[in-house]
């Protein structure tokens, strides 16, 4: 039975942008925890935890994300787990956010001048407690921006969660798209939505910018 | 839980043509991309109030909806309207016009990174608007933004796989198939992940090998 695209689909793109924003929002709390540790790792002094650190950047971000979300998917069914779509892309959009967040952050700790860690020591701070008390208090500010602009991407790749048949705004689309036969009206829909979470973050993130500017570290700061 | 790899590696001209596929489909939309890029950038820093709208709604629009949705518009969506695509056409459209978009922003960086004064110098000279864009401001903001674009390509390349959604085969593609025919999901995905880490490392080393090339007076005194 055909049906036309009408308000109580927009009702149900509707309820599926909040899965969207579900699956955005655990990435971004799990790729937080993970982004600190990679940041950690990268910075600190053991060779071999740099080492860990790079080649899981160097992997996440040389590799397409569908594909990572595949292997999260079919690894689950490998390993002999049954886990809801929901679980493998959870996993999947945590450990890009983690890579990405990770780079992001690092690049924010190495422009803390090296004087401020020699001081520090100096001062009779241990390493850890230097990054944390004196060295990440003041990469916070440059890394706010970049990390604002992330999520938009984050968001935005959410979309391919609907390629392993998570029902998010993208499969919810192609759903009421099967129904109504009205592909063109539907998926612009879809896109309006998707414009209405992530332009506002957007302009968000380009105003930091502006105002706190990429690597600048204010010393009043400190 | 034993890996099985053979069914995967015993079809590797598939995916030799997959890589090949991808190879084409990055390399057109790049130069797609960056035409759009360009014309994009001019009208973007042109005088007139309203050709500098134009690329602002485009570059706004593009970047805040997911690109497997502008694929899905144009494939699915645009026929309801009566325009027709075959699957390759509409992937390089689709991944050329998000290209596009970046590189519009990435170019404009590129051509207001360079000092008012030059401009004021070249007019001195006599230089008219065209001559100082192309003799002047064009190898500068090239040379200032060849990272960026190069980037841009590496991500361009790996955004190909969402390709596959709309049946152009790709390398990820390729592996959708072979783990249907084996049944081995997880190797075919494995392999394909190497696959696409291998095309990024070598992507790269050529980019900063031609980053010679394209702007030697980089180089100088190095």
């Amino acid at each position: 039975m055909f049906q036309t695209f009408s308000f109580g689909h927009v009702v149900f793109l509707a309820h599926a942008a909040l899965w969207t924003a579900a699956l955005a929002g655990i990435a971004l709390g799990g790729g937080a925890v993970g982004g600190m540790m990679i940041a950690v790792l990268r910075v600190s002094r053991t060779r071999a935890l740099q080492w860990i650190a790079i080649a899981f950047v160097t992997i996440v971000q040389g590799t397409p994300l569908l594909v990572q979300l595949f292997l999260a998917y079919f690894g689950a069914a490998f390993a002999g787990l049954d886990v809801p779509p929901l679980a493998a892309a959870a996993l999947a959009f945590t450990l890009y956010a983690s890579a990405f967040f990770g780079d992001i952050w690092r690049g924010a700790i190495e422009g803390v001048p090296t004087g401020q860690w020699e001081a520090a020591g100096a001062l009779g701070l241990g390493r850890m407690a230097t990054l944390r008390l004196v060295v990440v208090p003041q990469a916070i500010r440059p890394a706010i921006p970049p990390t604002v602009g992330f999520i938009v991407q984050l968001v935005k790749n959410t979309a391919l969660a609907s390629i392993i048949g998570f029902r998010e705004l993208t499969r919810a689309g192609q759903i009421v798209s099967n129904v109504t036969f009205q592909p063109l009206a539907v998926f612009l829909t879809v896109a309006a939505f998707y414009f209405a979470i992530c332009y506002p973050i957007s302009l968000a993130s380009r105003r930091l910018e502006a105002r706190m500017g990429r690597g600048h570290v204010e010393p009043s700061l400190i | 839980m034993m890996f099985d790899f053979s069914g995967t590696f015993a079809r590797w001209p598939e995916l030799a043509w997959g890589a090949t596929t991808t190879i084409w489909l990055a390399i057109l939309s790049m130069m797609l991309g960056l035409l759009l890029g360009s014309l994009g950038a001019a009208a973007r820093l042109s005088r007139h109030g309203a050709l500098r709208l134009v690329p602002t709604v485009y570059v706004e629009t593009i970047r805040n909806t997911p690109l497997l949705v502008q694929i899905y518009i144009i494939y699915f969506g645009l026929p309801a309207a009566g325009i027709r695509f075959t699957p390759p056409v509409a992937a390089v459209l689709a991944l050329g016009i998000y290209t596009g978009a970046y590189a519009t922003e990435i170019l404009r960086s590129g051509i207001q990174s360079i000092p008012k004064g030059q401009l004021e110098a070249a007019r001195a000279l006599g230089l008219s608007r065209w001559r100082t864009l192309r003799n002047v401001e064009a190898g500068q903001a090239l040379a200032a933004v060849y990272p960026a674009l190069m980037s841009q390509f590496v991500l361009v390349m790996l955004a190909t796989s969402l390709v596959s959604a709309i049946s152009v085969t790709d390398l990820t593609a390729s592996a959708n198939n072979i783990q249907g025919l084996t049944f081995r999901s997880f190797e075919a995905y494995l392999v394909v992940a190497a696959i696409y880490l291998v095309l990024t490392f070598v992507l790269r080393s050529l980019l900063s090998g031609l980053e010679r090339v394209v702007c030697p007076f980089k180089f100088v005194g190095r």
